[in-house]
């Protein structure tokens, strides 16, 4: 193998290759060859770094420079300036927004300086297709030393370290395993659960694209300590290149021996198929998994039995997540100790976060249990995007709940956001501003969980429509205050009385805007105004004369000949006419048509 | 036996360990309502998807509402099943389970006996919270020549998706689409008639609602009835007289036979007949089918078809064209009784009072929806002109009954019309699953033997397992017997049989568990299968009543014979009484 | 939809897919995964020989099909178009590609062009949110989108 004096790590996660971080990889390889460094300079395609808002991203080591939205044409700049002169492109260098000034290390930079990565350590530091590089990071350590000892005190080991599931629920994950290992058969099963559905949400397809090895090992573990010999990933077939790792990933294990029969000399045997989603959220949910696994409709059943009693074909199965499975070496590999050292009294070690929406930096961030949302939004996050002001962040996907400025200050743990009304789930953390209606917020969720709905118990399948449809009425400003009182029994029956998990707190959502936009709710239905402006039915248009021209376009454009006026002289829109369509608010060249 | 201890309202109870809330409550007289739930004991068929979610329970200690249909009971578990709580969630849901309902009830076919209605009346409802314009589902309305289908009205209890999957294992239905527009239906929601169902129509005997229906041809009785130019004759199949008091409010299991007859003649039909006539006759055709076939295997001939199939019913025989396509020269030849009593109605009666086939109608009364269809199916027709013009179900009778002005408790007994309404014990027990075969060892044996039989009843052919067998000693020659009832058995017994796990010589099956008793055109038994069991004794006690418990002591079958046929599988029993099957693999 | 006749050929690819996962019923899910990638879409008739394969009631097939939004029986246009409906998306204003493309294209979500150019689709997180609003013609992502470049993007496929 070539001693590389410089490696040039590229992300390859799918949010930089939609950014052509494929083509720029290629252009940097070029320019190497072309430069006659080949055997100096290496280029590593990586998984993602996280830093998405910024990408596609260059890493240079072992200076740690940091190249942010590079180009394909900048591999030029990088190779003949970095490479070969060694001096740095500043303009491709992160600008820090608070002080202009230019950062090089990553390190130092505030999207970075507070997270903590566990579940995501390796990602953007090794290439995720050669398992040699994952062993230099002490990987397949932790399955070799457990393998020393007894399933017992894996387990033992995991129920120290308090993690609990990274999938949603947050059950104690050793607790889990002890179960499941005390299930009697000798046939079992650990499935991996990568079927990630939450849409906003994609550090488990991050990690399998980044770092397939840390779920394989961790699959391993858990296959010595439940006694199973089987593992499955249940992944969403939208997902091809993280099945592309993961695929590579298990062939070098194998060849390692790794996977397999008597792993290791210990005489223990597992290995791993893939099994494919096919486009249902529900089966995020175990049970409704494990039948789509089984070749059925992803429909759940009642709780119990349990999967760890009777799961896939009937036998033993324990279902965690792929973050859940990514901490696992981890634990083993630092000990119990330190791993429950991090984070709150109830809630261990870090959780990821896909942090999202009307925030500056959007990205892939881990941080330890009990950081506050403040410290996640503004100091990770860099605050919100266009100065705007901060309205509420959406935490746990379809499931979870808006919270608010009031919240901001909450230690971010499994309890707290439940406390809080929302749900810590998979890690989905959509950020909103002024700009966003609660209630259309509301209604996003509730036309995805209506999509999204199995269909087998009633108040899921014909309650969530009737709150979509609720919700529906009051965007169009046809709600009452009844509607409200309705709306909130509904949420809570739901609630109280669906099958699986995903009808129990699809209410969420909306009664989270309940109760902390209770006003915005009442201004839809009595003002008839949405404060945010958004809601198209409640628009009041109004032409700006100072602005008009009296081009007349927007009167072309009105279907229901609301604008009246003159050529030239400034035109008046009929409030009694107006049909609220928007037509003439898309027209105007001159910004003159303002909702009020 | 392990039992627990748990509280159900305040009072305290021990049960069996597996118990679930649901049925601890019942044996403590709390009757939980429910919906999905089915449960029919002594065919071991349980429904319980969960998905209905009335009939919840309060919990202590737990987040959630708890399902008790489907949760078991944990020792020093407090359960709550009439709180506040509970009160509002059942109502919810079930407003919101009305919500997608149509609401025409008052024409709606199960009007009066639908289970939705009576829950919404249990549960005191009396507006639906909705939403203005709420979204209904709809799909697309289908009628096969046995049963309609309005799923507008499904609920998704899944009770017809377990039927025909898990009892019958037809697999017509399935569950499709999802979220709102979850539905159960055939493949590609295509019409029933072009999918592989039987048509034995177990789907409309547990379906809770309106959804699942039979196709009604009362109203075309009725005016076959009172057209002058028609002359219409009807024949009860044996099962009928077991349940049609239940119709009436009778307790199931009490025998109607005598008024039966009465209100058939008050409703206008010209003559009463009885489908045991032709059972008789079938268990002479079928019984000698039998005895040749078992008589050239005994003298060595390796190609003859054995075991023989019993061919009675019209749905197994729709299986086993579906399924069975290589086995189609196994079955018995011999018609079904119904089709049999058309045949000879229409050549046999038709001759005798002088009139043309295409003015006498032929109706039958069965416990059964397939019927409908075998009556309908091509061979059974001459120049169009079908042998059994309208087959009705023991509930559309009794509707007819009803609605003749005709109060059928105040009736007296009658008894059938000569000649085609003589029968035999062995006739009445074709309704019951065993019947059949017994009725025809009854036969075989002492034509076989040449001997009369020392004792009649075969009780080890009798019973509700789903699948048994027995040996009958035929004077020192063993007959090995297979019985089995639903088409889920019939399909183990035959892959078993195929796999060679049996011997048998002879085998019955019937696609209705418990046989016709508890047909798909039968009252409804709304999950207590203690009604089939009651049917069923009624069925014994009537054979045992019986003068002439023998197919071949009928004196009118002897002299149809004698008159008409020649002998059991002559040429013309050949053209009359026999037929073929179909291939009908997909 | 119209009904479409299997020839030898196509019937033998059936067989051999399913033949490739042991017949086993198990596997339907990744025969359905495998025949969708070979025909496009899943015709009734692809459905019926899959369950005679298998040996399962095609009821179950189809019941198995409708459940999963990956499945369609729909064939697709000569190009995908999926807008990324995740949240991420939405509040940075997906909905308005969507309704611009629906627009444009004058069908809805699930709907193919009557020349049978473009099909148009949504989907979950595509996970690029840092270039939300997010759509995907066939493999190419296009990001920061906003309505009035609809226009031109459609304008460079044939």
């Amino acid at each position: 193998m070539p001693n590389y004096k410089m490696s040039l790590l590229c992300c390859g996660g799918t949010g930089c290759r939609a950014s052509e971080s494929v083509r720029i990889v290629e252009r940097l390889r070029e320019e190497i060859a072309a430069a006659g460094m080949d055997n100096d300079v290496q280029v590593v395609v990586t998984g993602c770094f996280g830093f998405c808002e910024q990408g596609p991203i260059v890493k240079v080591i072992p200076d740690n420079t940091f190249y942010t939205n590079v180009k394909p044409e900048d591999a030029e700049e990088i190779v003949k300036e970095h490479v070969v002169k060694g001096r740095k492109v500043t303009r491709l260098l992160y600008e820090d927004p608070d002080t202009k000034k230019h950062i090089s290390d990553s390190k130092h930079m505030g999207f970075y300086q507070k997270q903590l990565r566990i579940a995501l350590r390796n990602c953007g530091f090794i290439n995720p297709e050669n398992i040699d590089e994952y062993i230099a990071r002490d990987g397949y350590e932790a399955l070799a030393k457990v393998l020393q000892g007894t399933p017992q005190e894996a387990i033992e080991t995991v129920k120290k370290s308090g993690l609990r599931g990274r999938g949603g629920g947050g059950f104690p994950t050793g607790l889990k395993w002890e179960i499941a290992s005390k299930s009697p058969g000798p046939e079992k099963y650990v499935v991996c659960n990568a079927d990630e559905g939450d849409p906003g949400a994609f550090m488990d397809r991050s990690i399998l694209e980044s770092d397939p090895n840390s779920v394989i090992e961790a699959m391993a573990i858990c296959g010595y300590c439940i006694g199973a010999s089987k593992g499955l990933v249940y992944i969403r077939a939208e997902y091809p290149l993280a099945v592309k790792r993961l695929q590579i990933a298990m062939r070098q294990a194998r060849d390692y021996g790794l996977l397999g029969d008597d792993i290791l000399g210990s005489g223990f045997n597992f290995d791993i198929e893939i099994r494919y989603g096919a486009g249902a959220f529900v089966c995020g949910e175990e049970t409704a998994l494990i039948h789509s696994m089984e070749g059925k409709r992803g429909e759940p059943t009642v709780k119990p039995p349990f999967p760890a009693e009777s799961g896939y074909l009937g036998k033993p199965t324990n279902v965690n997540n792929v973050e859940t499975f990514a901490n696992i070496p981890v634990i083993f590999l630092k000990g119990s100790e330190w791993f429950a050292s991090i984070g709150t009294e109830k809630s261990k070690g870090t959780k990821v976060f896909a942090l999202a929406g009307k925030i500056n930096n959007v990205g892939l961030i881990e941080v330890p249990m009990g950081t506050t949302l403040r410290e996640v939004i503004y100091d990770i996050g860099g605050g919100i995007k266009g100065g705007k002001e901060f309205k509420a962040v959406q935490t746990g996907g379809p499931s979870g709940g808006c919270l608010t400025k009031k919240h901001l200050d909450t230690p971010i743990d499994y309890d707290n956001l439940t406390a809080a009304g929302s749900m810590m789930g998979s890690g989905g953390m959509i950020v909103m501003d002024e700009d966003d209606c609660m209630v259309s917020v509301a209604k996003f969720y509730l036309q995805f969980t209506v999509d999204e709905s199995c269909g087998k118990c009633a108040p899921c399948r014909i309650g969530n429509k009737r709150l979509e449809e609720i919700l529906d009425k009051i965007t169009k400003g046809k709600g009452t205050m009844e509607d409200l009182d309705y709306l909130k029994n509904l949420s809570k029956v739901i609630k109280d009385t669906a099958l699986c998990g995903l009808g129990q707190t699809s209410p969420n959502p909306v009664l989270s805007t309940l109760d902390n936009f209770y006003d915005e709710y009442v201004a839809h239905i009595v003002d008839k105004r949405c404060p945010a402006h958004k809601c198209r039915a409640l628009r009041v248009y109004a032409i700006d004369p100072d602005r008009c021209k009296g081009c007349t376009a927007c009167a072309r454009a009105c279907p229901a000949g609301a604008i009246k006026g003159e050529v030239k002289q400034a035109h008046v829109i009929d409030t009694e006419k107006c049909i609220r369509c928007g037509a003439c608010f898309d027209k105007c060249k001159f910004n003159a048509v303002i909702v009020q | 036996m392990d039992t627990i201890k748990l509280t159900i309202d305040n009072r305290e109870i021990e049960v069996e360990k597996g118990t679930t809330i649901f049925q601890a409550a019942k044996q403590m007289g709390i009757d939980i309502p429910a919906l999905c739930y089915m449960k029919l004991d002594n065919l071991g068929v349980e429904n319980r998807p969960g998905g209905c979610r009335i009939c919840v329970v309060e919990v202590e200690g737990r987040r959630n509402l708890a399902p008790s249909c489907s949760t078991v009971c944990t020792p020093g578990m407090v359960v709550h099943t009439h709180t506040m709580r509970v009160i509002n969630a059942r109502r919810t849901v079930l407003e919101l389970i009305l919500s997608d309902h149509p609401k025409d009830c008052l024409v709606c076919p199960k009007n009066g006996r639908c289970e939705l209605q009576d829950l919404a009346a249990r549960l005191g409802i009396r507006e639906i919270h909705s939403v203005e314009n709420a979204a209904v589902s709809t799909y697309k309305k289908d009628t096969s020549p046995s049963l309609k289908r309005d799923m507008d009205k499904c609920v998704m209890c899944r009770r017809c998706e377990t039927m025909c999957n898990d009892v019958q294992s037809v697999g017509a239905l399935s569950a499709v689409n999802r979220g709102f527009m979850a539905v159960v239906a055939p493949a590609f929601e295509q019409r029933l008639v072009d999918s592989n169902c039987t048509f034995c129509g177990q789907c409309v005997a547990v379906c809770p609602t309106g959804a699942l229906t039979e196709v009604d041809h009362t109203g075309r009785i009725i005016q076959a009835l009172m057209d002058p130019t028609k002359k219409v004759v009807v024949q009860t199949a044996p099962a009928v007289r077991a349940a049609l008091g239940e119709e009436f409010g009778m307790e199931p299991g009490t025998l109607v036979t005598g008024k039966m007859v009465a209100a058939l003649r008050r409703l206008g039909f010209d003559e009463v007949f009885d489908t045991d006539f032709a059972a008789d006759l079938t268990i002479m055709e079928e019984g000698t089918e039998l005895l040749d076939r078992l008589g050239r295997f005994l003298g060595g001939d390796k190609t003859v078809k054995l075991p023989i199939l019993t061919s009675c019913c019209p749905a197994w025989v729709n299986f086993f064209e579906h399924n069975y396509p290589d086995m189609l020269d196994v079955p018995s030849s011999a018609k079904s009784p119904q089709q049999m009593f058309g045949a000879i109605a229409k050549t046999y009666f038709a001759e005798k009072i002088g009139v043309d086939r295409k003015d006498l109608v032929v109706v039958s009364v069965m416990p059964c929806l397939a019927k409908k269809y075998e009556c309908q199916r091509d061979e059974f027709k001459v120049d169009g002109n079908p042998d059994v013009d309208f087959s009705i179900s023991t509930r559309e009778l009794a509707s007819l009954i009803k609605s003749a002005n005709i109060d059928f408790l105040s009736l007296p007994d009658e008894e059938f019309d000569a000649p085609l309404g003589e029968s035999t014990g062995a006739a009445v027990i074709f309704g019951a699953t065993g019947g059949v075969i017994e009725a025809a060892v009854r036969t075989a044996y002492e034509i076989y033997t040449g001997k009369k039989l020392d004792r009649i009843d075969f009780k080890e052919l009798r019973g509700l397992d789903g699948i048994r067998h027995a040996t009958i000693d035929f004077n020192g020659t063993p007959i090995n017997i297979g019985i089995a009832h639903t088409l889920g058995n019939a399909r183990k017994l035959l892959d078993g049989m195929r796999a060679g796990m049996y011997n048998f010589h002879a085998i019955e099956i019937m696609a209705c568990p418990g046989g016709c008793i508890g047909g798909a055109g039968q009252p409804f038994h709304h999950g207590d299968s203690s009604v089939i069991k009651a049917r069923m004794d009624a069925i014994y006690r009537e054979d045992a009543g019986k003068k002439i418990r023998k197919s071949h002591e009928n004196p009118y079958i002897i002299k149809l014979y004698e008159e008409f046929l020649g002998h059991p599988m002559s040429e013309k029993a050949h053209h009359l009484l026999h037929t073929h099957y179909f291939d009908k693999h997909d | 939809m119209d009904k479409i006749e299997l020839n030898k050929c196509q019937k033998d690819k059936i067989a051999e897919i399913c033949a490739e996962f042991g017949n086993a019923p198990g596997e339907l899910i990744n025969v359905l995964h495998k025949c969708q990638g070979h025909f496009g879409y899943l015709p009734e008739e692809v459905q019926r020989e899959i369950a005679r394969n298998l040996h399962i009631p095609v009821a179950k097939v189809y019941g198995v099909v409708t459940f999963y939004s990956f499945f369609t029986m729909q064939p697709k246009g000569r190009h995908s178009i999926s807008v990324c409906m995740g949240t991420a998306c939405y509040v940075r204003g997906a909905e308005s590609v969507l309704e611009e493309l629906k627009k444009e294209l004058k069908i809805d979500v699930g709907g193919v062009t009557p020349d049978g150019k473009f099909s148009l689709e949504c989907l979950r997180c595509v996970g690029a949110c840092g270039l939300a609003p997010v759509m995907l013609v066939d493999e190419k992502v296009y990001g920061r989108l906003e309505p009035k470049q609809i226009k031109g993007i459609l304008a460079q496929y044939e």
